[in-house]
């Protein structure tokens, strides 16, 4: 979800080149659009095997285009010029895209490799896909704090460490709104979804408090400068978290006791798709085990997929707590929702007078 | 014929022109004026006065004032010294300065990211001599450092090519009548180099004025700049194409106004050198 710079370029150029594709592929007949699909996902955030596989077993032309957020993704999709048949995005947009109606139903009980996607994230999802209609669940995980033994000799297991004094200019926090209120909500005792302007003031009062602590406010490079020990501490997503201690075996991951976020990234058929069922094949074949597996490898994010996970083996999933969290973890952690527009302004703003604090 | 063909030869560079600046600048004021349903409305343009948006305007004329002036510091005493010792315009000497150019500026920042870590190659370097670690990544100083890097170039070459201009025959004539160094300088070659100092500055002011990339990649989102809030307006969850568009329109306006005062002293100053 969250990338390193190059990948960045990456993603540029690629989107750069989808472009010129789809420009050269206008004047074409018609009759060659049938036969493909759209896809438009995070960066970095497939294994491209997976789509060499999908065409040659369906015949199915995969045009895959990649974003950076999910604002860049929403923009780009309202813009209208490229017709995606399936987004994938997280929680909150897909909250936001279900209310304004530009989901397309999905036939679930079709598919046949759905019911490997444990029933746990078919409830969790709920809290922005309240029938399980319009998403399928891809990877999820948490936010958490990211720390290095070999600086700390105890585990953060509060977001009140963010706040300690010991650790001035080694605390990095999470460049974007929504996340980095999460710290001083859950402290509150809040909903991490308030839309309660008081409330919201008060936890911006912490985060202007806590500025002068913090080395930096950071989105991708948050897992490079952990490896790098630039930093002490520092809120970070979970599947981010494991690779950065694939880099630095000093780095661990905690969820903070009081409670966090859990994300959810599931896929969506938008209502611009031109090609519905070469869509739901797609996400089929996504769920079927050995491809989840494939991806899963790839990708390394906490998977919802029970083939997948039946397949790895307790001594694993003990090692990594970040990407195999305890199951209560579901139950201390709140999911994001779209949380309207007067309040994602009122964020907006609140986020603006944090930066020029 | 010629004037015709001329006209003909020019086509192309209108049709670029109405495409891309007459074209999105319209957008650009359609927009500032609107609001989210269609209606006119001032408060985009406006918003420049609200603080969360003047503070981070007033830090970006600040930060590029400071590196507008540390660039033509460092750069009208090399163009100096590259207009004496460099045999031509093409030279080696001239190229090295030139050749940074030729690489991508966000590599070149992202390169500079490496450099100022805490744990990076300048730290690296001062262990090694026994001296203390600087902290300057993520700070203000490191986006002037980096904006500075980036524009000087374009402060360089228009002063360069100003100084190549000049007769030496101009010089060596007032050196005869017994002008010392310091008076050719002053009165020979800063008039005779106006022309080139004047794009140099505009040249490197102006996209520093609005610079956020440099300010995202060495300042580690603590500093905001007014460009950072223009992108924001674009790119945040509740994109405010409108806010975007008015803020960009009331930059823009200053820097005219600015531009403007300037052409005013800068005429001052030419009449004054014909007298």
């Amino acid at each position: 979800m969250k990338h390193i710079f190059i990948k960045k370029l990456a993603a540029v150029f690629l989107c750069l080149s989808l472009s010129l594709n789809l420009v050269a592929c206008g004047n074409n007949t018609e009759a060659k659009e049938e036969n493909q699909i759209i896809v438009f996902n995070y960066g970095d955030y497939i294994d491209r095997d997976v789509l060499e596989q999908f065409e040659k077993e369906t015949g199915i032309k995969v045009l895959y285009e990649e974003f950076l957020t999910p604002e860049a993704m929403y923009t780009k999709y309202k813009n209208g010029t490229v017709k995606y048949d399936l987004i994938c995005c997280s929680d909150y947009m897909l909250d936001k895209m279900i209310k304004d109606g530009e989901a397309r139903e999905i036939d679930i009980d079709s598919m046949e490799y759905t019911s490997n996607i444990d029933n746990d994230f078919w409830q969790v999802s709920k809290s922005f896909d309240a029938q399980n209609k319009y998403t399928v669940p891809y990877f999820w995980g948490t936010v958490g704090i990211l720390y290095n033994t070999s600086m700390l000799d105890f585990v953060p297991d509060s977001w009140e460490f963010l706040w300690d004094k010991r650790f001035k200019n080694n605390i990095i926090m999470q460049n974007s709104v929504r996340d980095s209120f999460i710290p001083p909500l859950v402290l509150d005792g809040k909903s991490i979804n308030t839309t309660d302007e008081k409330v919201l003031r008060k936890a911006l009062k912490r985060l202007e408090e806590q500025k002068e602590l913090v080395q930096s406010y950071l989105v991708d490079e948050v897992r490079d400068d952990m490896a790098n020990e630039q930093a002490a501490l520092a809120v970070i997503y979970s599947g981010e978290a494991s690779l950065a201690s694939e880099y630095n075996e000093d780095l661990e991951y905690v969820v903070p006791k009081e409670g966090s976020n859990i994300w959810m990234d599931s896929w969506i058929i938008p209502r611009s798709s031109s090609n519905y069922e070469g869509a739901v094949k797609f996400l089929d074949f996504l769920c079927r085990d050995d491809i989840a597996q494939k991806n899963f490898e790839y990708v390394y994010y906490s998977t919802p997929n029970k083939a997948v996970l039946d397949n790895i083996d307790d001594e694993e999933k003990e090692e990594d707590n970040a990407i195999f969290p305890d199951n209560d973890i579901l139950k201390r952690c709140e999911m994001f929702t779209y949380p309207g527009e007067e309040a994602e302004k009122l964020y907006n703003r609140l986020w603006k007078e944090l930066k020029v604090y | 014929m010629g004037k015709s063909s001329s006209k003909f030869l020019a086509g192309p560079y209108i049709v670029w022109m109405v495409l891309f600046t007459i074209i999105p600048l319209c957008m650009v004021v359609y927009n500032a004026f609107t609001d989210s349903y269609g209606a006119f409305t001032m408060e985009n343009v406006s918003a420049i006065f609200d603080p969360v948006n003047a503070k981070p305007l007033w830090l970006s004329f600040k930060m590029s004032f400071i590196v507008t002036v540390a660039c033509f510091l460092i750069a009208f005493p090399l163009a100096m010294v590259l207009w004496k010792y460099s045999k031509n315009r093409n030279s080696f000497i001239v190229m090295v300065f030139i050749l940074p150019m030729w690489m991508n500026f966000m590599l070149r920042t992202l390169a500079w990211r490496l450099i100022l870590l805490n744990n990076g190659f300048l730290n690296h370097g001062l262990e090694m001599l026994g001296l203390n670690h600087v902290y300057l990544m993520n700070t203000k100083a490191a986006i002037i450092l980096g904006t500075a890097y980036d524009y000087f170039p374009f402060m360089l070459l228009p002063i360069y090519n100003a100084l190549v201009k000049i007769d030496k025959d101009v010089i060596n004539a007032a050196k005869d009548l017994g002008a010392t160094g310091f008076v050719i300088l002053k009165r020979i070659i800063l008039p005779l180099s106006i022309p080139g100092i004047v794009s140099g500055l505009t040249m490197v002011f102006v996209p520093s004025m609005s610079e956020f990339v440099i300010a995202d990649m060495l300042g580690g989102g603590k500093v905001y700049l007014i460009g950072n809030v223009i992108e924001q307006a674009f790119n945040s969850g509740y994109a405010d194409v409108h806010l975007g568009s008015g803020l960009s329109l009331s930059l823009m306006g200053i820097i005219v106004i600015s531009m403007l005062v300037y052409k005013f002293f800068d005429k001052g100053e030419e009449r004054s050198g014909v007298w």
